[in-house]
């Protein structure tokens, strides 16, 4: 739920939490957006760094410049005044994915675990636009919502060792990207050449809470053209704006 | 300048700054010191701004061959440094020359070491910070721990010489029993009164399980209202998760940026630095303060490093 009054909980001598509900709801996220965005305009001092997740954001200070109690003081009155308006223009980022195969080795899996063809997994997954609603785990993954529940399938009993950077998963009813080789036990259909992390570049992560991504199928030799454009640094992200309807009320 | 070769690298050594702060948003975890006050004293010790960048030494140190004469100081556990094989004072600036070799040998006290040299460890700065995270091959010398052969470069230096020994009280003490001072939160509401009694009346051993990310405790279980999930938030430094099992794990500087397991409470930042020195089988209690308490901790922490700031200042002249 969304909470009828925010909630400012310690994290620490150097941290406070304002949380503003505890589910995965797209409204809820609106609100952790707009704070965000409050906060980053006005850019207090006293602050290091912002964290924001689904619902709530973790602010990180320097006990130097000011002592927790004025600093709550401060919060409260900002998210006071932070009223749920209209969110600047938000983007669909495009992730140009191979489905099946060698890219996705779990797709026959998901597909008998939900009574499906394969191609009617690829179809339900691309279909939809995906809301970011933070990022985390390892640097450049998004968590993203609004997996249909017809291709919902649990995490894999014993997680991999390693799976490759790009690949596209399922775990319960999210669905994400992996940046980097890591372990994982998300269950893989699909894999993207373009990369989402890259430490020498301003934002690094590709993906940013609040936008969107829609997955867009390819063939084999498509993977392997843009994996080549990609590493030639030729390759253009394709993004679009995504309209948004207007929302009212406080936070 | 080149500064030194690395001859053997030791079990863990990493460059390491104060940290990498601004992209926890986008997933990066913080990284940096452990022990972020014995960091900073070497720095000092040599002239250096307080969060450059040092080597972080854990348990077993490297041996380095010095490239260029410079300044360098030790700071944090006592792992028995040596310059030529003669014990190396530590806590103090010692000037070292072309061709001398600096060792370590049984680790005595404490668990990681802070080798700063005059200008700071010269490795390129990712997301602006020198700090390595292995894990995803960021920051420090290719993103890794060092490797025989590796040839590090210091920056430009800030002073000449100085040979000041710090004294005594701004020399923490390492125990293996330590009493870690916490603030309850964000989540201590999803535990029973008994779990949360549990938590401040045991005593919890330090597993294993222990590294840059996190130390994950052995003891008595807490005990949960209605289980250990939560929808995830940030996760600040020190916090004291506790996943299903009810064994706390304390979150530390390579953590990563969110998590979805309750968190009791959070370790004051001058506890951190002691607990960044202990080892598995350590000991460790919990004792609860409020944020006025813990507030005034850090005043009088940043009184003691104001303190000693002077001090070095004024034997610098």
């Amino acid at each position: 739920m969304i909470y009828k009054k925010r909630r400012l909980l310690p994290g620490g001598d150097r941290a406070f939490f304002i949380e503003l509900g505890d589910t995965i709801d797209p409204e809820l996220h609106r609100r952790v957006r707009q704070l965000m965005l409050t906060l980053q305009e006005v850019k207090l001092p006293e602050l290091v760094e912002i964290v924001p997740t689904y619902r709530s954001l973790l602010v990180c200070y320097d006990p130097g410049c000011i002592n927790p109690e004025k600093l709550r003081a401060k919060l409260a009155i900002l998210a006071e005044k932070t009223k749920v308006g209209k969110l600047p223009e938000t983007k669909v980022t495009e992730i140009p994915t191979a489905y099946g195969d060698e890219y996705g080795c779990d797709l026959k899996f998901v597909a008998e675990y939900n009574g499906l063809s394969p191609e009617e997994v690829i179809r339900l997954h691309a279909d939809k636009v995906y809301l970011i609603y933070m990022l985390g785990f390892i640097p450049g993954f998004a968590y993203l919502g609004g997996v249909s529940s017809r291709i919902e399938t649990p995490r894999l009993p014993t997680p991999r060792a390693k799976i490759l950077a790009g690949s596209v998963g399922i775990a319960g009813n999210q669905t994400g990207i992996y940046p980097a080789e890591s372990p994982g036990g998300w269950r893989l259909i699909g894999r993207t050449p373009i990369e989402l992390f890259h430490p020498e570049k301003e934002p690094p992560a590709l993906l940013q809470m609040g936008n969107y991504v829609k997955f867009v199928p390819i063939s084999a030799e498509e993977f392997n053209r843009i994996r080549e454009e990609v590493a030639q640094g030729t390759y253009r992200v394709k993004e679009t704006l995504y309209m948004q309807r207007n929302y009212s009320g406080s936070i | 300048m080149e500064v030194f070769e690395v001859v053997q690298p030791g079990l863990l050594t990493t460059v390491q700054d104060k940290g990498r702060y601004g992209y926890q948003q986008y997933g990066v975890p913080v990284s940096g010191a452990m022990d972020s006050y014995a960091l900073m004293v070497a720095n000092l010790l040599v002239g250096n701004s307080e969060g450059d960048a040092c080597l972080e030494i854990t348990v077993l140190g490297p041996r380095l061959r010095i490239l260029g004469d410079t300044l360098i100081a030790i700071t944090g556990a006592d792992l028995s440094p040596a310059l030529n094989n003669n014990p190396l004072p530590m806590w103090e600036a010692v000037k070292v020359c072309y061709g001398d070799t600096i060792s370590f040998g049984y680790p005595k006290r404490g668990c990681r070491s802070y080798l700063a040299i005059a200008g700071g460890i010269d490795v390129p700065k990712v997301m602006g910070s020198r700090s390595t995270y292995i894990k995803s091959r960021l920051g420090g010398l290719e993103g890794r721990s060092l490797r025989p052969g590796d040839r590090l470069r210091s920056g430009a230096t800030r002073v000449e010489f100085s040979a000041s020994k710090l004294p005594s009280q701004y020399i923490f003490e390492y125990k293996a029993e330590n009493e870690l001072r916490v603030i309850l939160g964000p989540q201590d509401d999803y535990f029973t009164e008994r779990g949360i009694q549990t938590f401040l009346h045991s005593e919890y051993r330090i597993s294993v399980q222990a590294d840059r990310m996190g130390y994950r405790l052995e003891g008595p279980p807490i005990e949960h209202k209605a289980g250990a999930d939560i929808v995830s938030d940030g996760v600040p430094p020190g916090a004291v998760q506790v996943p299903g099992d009810g064994l706390p794990i304390i979150l530390l500087a390579d953590r990563q940026t969110t998590g979805g397991y309750v968190k009791i409470a959070t370790v004051s930042t001058i506890d951190l630095t002691k607990l960044a020195q202990a080892k598995p089988g350590d000991r460790v209690r919990f004792l609860r303060v409020t944020e006025e308490e813990s507030y005034q901790l850090l005043i009088e922490y940043d009184r003691i490093i104001d303190a000693l700031k002077q001090h070095i200042q004024y034997n610098d002249k």
